[in-house]
C-alpha cells in the first residue's frame, strides 16, 4: 500500500484497482456490492435513487444491525406497548330505554361532551339537546345519564369531561317521564 | 511575573477543561501553577491515558469523569468483552485521592467491587453518576448507599444493572440526610416504598428524584408531598384503573409542586390521569414524554400549556400537529427530541413528517438542539430548517429506512444538508441520513468548520468523502462511519488529522487489514483496533475489509485488557515480518 496514491485523489469514479477486491467483498453486505457497481454506471442522481431503491430489497430492512439508532430499553418498551394497544381504549355499555339490545362505546375517541352526545344522537336515531347547568336536557324527550363509580346515576355534563371518562362505568339514554324528572335537579 | 496566589485566584475562574489545557500550554511556571489548582479532570477516552499519568500530574483532585466505550456502543455495534473497564481507575484514585468528591462515568463497565472499593475508600464523596454502564449489581448499589455518609447525589442514567433485590435503598442509614439527587429510573426491581418515602422525608436538599417503574401511581401524591421542593421528578408506571380519589389527589399533589421545572417517567401512560399534571405544565422547562405511548391529542393539550418549555423528548406520537401546537406554544424551545414509536420499518400509521420538524423551527426561535427520527424528508424542508434556525449547534436526523432519497425529487439529500452546514454555522454535531453521495461531504469539508462530532450511516460513494470530511473539518474530534464505502485511501493519507481527533469508528465499510496494520505501525500515538468477530479472521489475506475498526490516540501505548476478537494493528514485531 502506497501513501502517495492518496495524494492523487482526483474527482473522479473510484479507481478500476478497486474492481478486484470486489471479488472479497463476497462476506459483506451486498448492498455495498451494488453501490460499487452503480458508480461505473449512473450519472444523473435520480437514476442513482432508482436503483438504489430497487437494490434495497424488503429482506434487509429490519435485519440491519443496530439500525435505527434507538436504544434497547427503548425497542423494548414499545414493542410492549404495541401487542398491548390493540386491547385498551375505554369502553363503556350504552342501553337506550325501549330498545332491544345495548351498544357499547369507545369513550377514548370523543374529545369532549359535545362529540359524544352527537355520537349517541347518531347511533340512536334521537335528539337529545343542549345541556345547561340549570335544566339539565329540559325540553328532550331524552336524557342521557351513567352510573359512576360509586354506583350512582348521574346526569351526563355536570363533571369536566377528564373527569366523566374517569368515573363513567356504564351509560344510559332515559326516556320520558323519567328523564324529565331528572332534568329537575332531583 | 504575578505572584502564584494571584495566578492561583486567575485560575480558580478558569472552569472549562479546554481553557484550563490552553492555560497550561502558555509556560512552564503556568503549567506547574495549573496542574496543582486543577480539580477537576475529565478524560474522554479511558484509553488515552494511564490512570497514574493523570495522578502524577494532578495531584489535588476532587472530582474525575472518564468515558469508555465508543458511542455506537449503544446501538450493538460494540461486542460484549470490548473494554471500558473502570476498575484500574478505581484502584489507583483510590489510593491517590482520598478527598475525592465526585466520579462520572460513561460507557463503562463497572464491577460491584469497584463500587465496593468507592464506598470505603473515599470519605467526602459526595457524587456518582454512572451514564450508560454495566457490569454491577444492587448489591454495589448498596454498598454506596451504606456508606458514603455525605453523599449527594446517586444518578443512573440508562444502566444496565443486574437486579438481585430492590432492598439496596433500604442501605441508606437513617442519619444520612444529604441527598440532593436521586435517578433510580433505570431500575426494574421494586424498593421499599416506606423505605423510599422516609428517604424523601429526612432530605430537605432533595432537588431531584426519578422513580423507577416499579413505583405505583397511587403513591406518587405521597411523595410529592414528602418534599415540596422538588425541582425534578420522574414517575414511576403511570397507570391505574381509573378512580376519582387517586385522580384528585394527585392532581392535588401536582399542583401544590410550585418549584417543579422538570418531569420526566409516565411510562405505561393511562391517558385520563395525564391531566393531573396540567396545573405544573407552565412551570416545566424540561418534559420528557418519551415513555408515554399515547395519541397526539393527550400529547398536544399537555405541550399547548408548557409555554416556558425548553427541552422536549416525546415519542412520533405528538405528529405533525402536535408539534405544529409546540410551534406556537413553546417559544422557548431550545432542545427537540422525536423517538419513533415503531422503530422498524413497518406500516407508517403515525402521521409525523418532515412537516412537524419545519414548522418547530419556524415558530421557536431558540431553537438550538434536534434529534428527529422520520420517515421521510425533503431538500426544501432541510434548507427551511437551515435558514429558519441558523442558530442550530446539534441536528441529528433519522430517517428511518436506510438511503431514502427526497421523497418529492427522488434526488439526494446532499443539497439539504448542505444547507444545513452552510448556514448553522455554529453547528457542532451533526447525524445524517437517507440517500446521500460524496456531494454531502464536500459541502460539510467546505462549511463545517465549527463541527465536533459527525455521524454517518449507508452514505457516500468513494474515499472521496471521506477525504473531505477529515480534510476539510477543522474542529472535527468524533467520526463515526457505518455501511460507507469509505477505505484504505482517504484513510492512510489523512494519518496525521487522526492524531489530533479523538477517535475515529469505521463499521462495515471498506478499510483493510493491510491499511489497518500500517496505520498502526506509522503512528505511534495512535491505538488502531480491529473489532472483528469473524472465525477465519486470522487466515483473511491483507485486503480484505475489516469488520470494525476503532481508531483512537493515545499516550498510553496499547491496552492489554483486549479480547481476542479485538486486535491492536501494527504495534506487534510480527506485523512487521508480515508486512511482506
Amino acid at each position: 500500500m502506497n501513501m502517495e496514491d492518496g495524494l492523487n485523489l482526483t474527482l473522479g469514479l473510484p479507481g478500476r484497482d478497486e474492481s478486484d477486491k470486489e471479488s472479497c467483498f463476497k462476506n459483506n453486505n451486498n448492498n455495498k456490492r451494488s453501490q460499487l457497481e452503480m458508480n461505473d454506471e449512473s450519472n444523473g442522481s435520480s437514476d442513482h435513487a432508482k436503483e438504489v431503491d430497487m437494490e434495497n430489497a424488503p429482506a434487509t430492512k429490519s435485519q440491519v444491525v443496530g439500525w435505527p439508532p434507538v436504544r434497547n430499553y427503548r425497542r423494548n418498551n414499545i414493542q410492549a406497548k404495541k401487542a398491548s394497544e390493540t386491547e385498551s381504549g375505554m369502553y363503556v355499555k350504552v342501553s337506550m330505554d325501549g330498545a332491544p339490545y345495548l351498544r357499547k362505546i369507545d369513550l377514548k375517541v370523543y374529545k369532549g361532551y359535545p362529540e359524544l352526545l352527537k355520537a349517541l344522537e347518531n347511533m340512536f336515531k334521537l335528539t337529545i339537546g343542549v345541556y345547561s347547568e340549570r335544566d339539565g336536557y329540559k325540553g328532550s324527550e331524552f336524557a342521557p345519564t351513567y352510573q359512576d363509580k360509586d354506583g350512582d346515576w348521574m346526569l351526563v355534563g355536570d363533571v369536566p369531561w377528564e373527569m366523566f371518562m374517569l368515573s363513567c362505568k356504564r351509560m344510559r339514554i332515559m326516556k320520558g317521564s323519567e328523564a324529565k324528572g331528572l332534568g329537575y335537579n332531583v | 511575573m504575578f505572584p502564584e496566589e494571584v495566578l492561583e485566584h486567575v485560575f480558580s475562574f478558569l472552569n472549562s477543561h479546554t481553557d484550563r489545557n490552553t492555560a497550561s500550554l502558555v509556560c512552564k511556571s503556568w503549567y506547574e501553577m495549573e496542574r496543582w489548582c486543577r480539580k477537576r479532570v475529565f478524560i474522554g477516552n479511558c484509553y488515552a491515558v494511564n490512570p497514574r499519568v493523570v495522578i502524577r500530574r494532578f495531584p489535588e483532585v476532587k472530582s474525575v469523569e472518564l468515558k469508555g466505550k465508543p458511542h455506537f456502543a449503544d446501538f450493538n455495534l460494540v461486542p460484549e468483552g470490548w473494554g471500558g473497564y473502570v476498575y484500574p481507575w478505581i484502584v489507583e484514585i483510590a489510593r491517590a485521592y482520598p478527598w475525592l468528591e465526585e466520579i462520572r462515568l460513561k460507557r463503562m463497565v463497572v464491577t460491584d467491587e469497584c463500587l465496593e472499593i468507592v464506598a470505603k475508600s473515599f470519605r467526602n464523596f459526595r457524587v456518582l453518576v454512572l451514564e450508560s454502564c454495566e457490569g454491577f449489581s444492587t448489591d454495589g448499589l448498596a454498598a454506596v448507599a451504606a456508606n458514603c455518609r455525605n453523599l449527594r447525589v446517586l444518578d443512573l442514567r440508562e444502566c444496565e444493572v443486574e437486579e438481585l433485590s430492590g432492598h439496596w435503598l433500604s442501605h441508606f442509614p437513617d442519619s444520612f440526610t444529604s441527598l440532593e439527587s436521586l435517578n433510580m429510573a433505570c431500575l426494574g426491581s421494586e424498593v421499599s416504598f416506606s423505605a423510599l418515602e422516609r428517604l424523601v422525608a429526612r432530605s430537605p436538599n432533595l432537588k431531584t428524584l426519578r422513580l423507577n417503574r416499579t413505583v405505583p401511581i397511587e403513591k406518587l401524591s405521597t411523595l410529592l408531598q414528602r418534599a415540596p421542593q422538588l425541582v425534578d421528578f420522574g414517575t414511576g408506571a403511570y397507570s391505574a384503573e381509573i378512580r376519582q380519589d387517586v385522580y384528585s389527589r394527585l392532581a392535588d399533589a401536582f399542583s401544590r409542586s410550585k418549584n417543579l421545572k422538570s418531569l420526566s417517567g409516565f411510562w405505561d401512560v393511562t391517558p385520563a390521569y395525564l391531566p393531573a399534571i396540567y396545573s405544573v405544565c407552565s412551570q416545566l422547562t424540561s418534559l420528557n414524554l418519551s415513555y408515554a405511548a399515547t395519541r397526539s391529542p393527550d400529547l398536544t393539550k399537555i405541550v399547548s400549556q408548557c409555554y416556558n418549555l425548553q427541552r422536549l423528548v416525546v415519542l412520533d406520537y405528538i405528529e405533525d400537529t402536535g408539534l405544529n401546537t409546540v410551534s406556537m406554544s413553546c417559544k422557548d424551545l431550545r432542545e427537540l427530541v422525536v423517538f419513533p414509536s415503531d422503530p422498524f420499518v413497518g406500516e407508517v400509521d403515525v402521521l409525523l413528517t418532515e412537516q412537524g420538524l419545519v414548522s418547530v423551527s419556524q415558530g421557536c426561535s431558540k431553537l438550538q438542539s434536534v434529534l428527529y427520527f422520520c420517515h421521510q424528508m425533503s431538500n426544501s424542508a432541510l434548507i427551511s430548517i437551515s435558514k429558519n434556525r441558523p442558530n442550530l449547534t446539534c441536528f441529528r436526523l433519522c430517517i428511518i429506512e436506510p438511503r431514502v432519497p427526497d421523497y418529492v425529487t427522488h434526488e439526494p439529500l446532499d443539497v439539504g444538508f448542505g444547507s444545513i452546514v452552510e448556514n448553522c454555522k455554529q453547528l457542532t454535531r451533526l447525524s445524517m441520513s437517507g440517500l446521500l453521495t460524496d456531494r454531502v461531504f464536500e459541502y460539510i469539508g467546505t462549511h463545517a468548520k465549527n463541527l465536533d462530532m459527525l455521524s454517518i450511516a449507508f452514505a457516500g460513494d468513494s474515499d472521496l468523502g471521506l477525504h473531505h470530511v477529515l480534510s476539510g473539518c477543522d474542529s472535527l474530534r468524533k467520526l463515526e462511519i457505518r455501511d460507507c464505502p469509505f477505505g484504505d485511501k482517504a484513510l492512510l493519507a489523512n494519518a496525521s488529522k487522526l492524531e489530533k481527533m479523538r477517535s475515529l469508528w469505521m463499521s462495515s465499510c471498506l478499510v483493510s487489514f493491510g491499511a489497518c496494520k500500517l496505520l498502526g505501525q506509522k503512528m505511534p500515538g495512535l491505538n488502531v483496533e480491529v473489532i472483528d468477530e469473524r472465525e477465519n479472521v486470522n487466515s483473511l489475506p491483507e485486503y480484505v475489509p475489516v469488520e470494525k475498526v476503532y481508531i483512537y490516540r493515545t499516550v498510553s501505548g496499547q491496552r492489554f485488557d483486549t479480547p481476542d476478537f479485538v486486535r491492536i494493528m501494527g504495534k506487534d514485531k510480527d506485523d512487521l515480518y508480515n508486512l511482506s
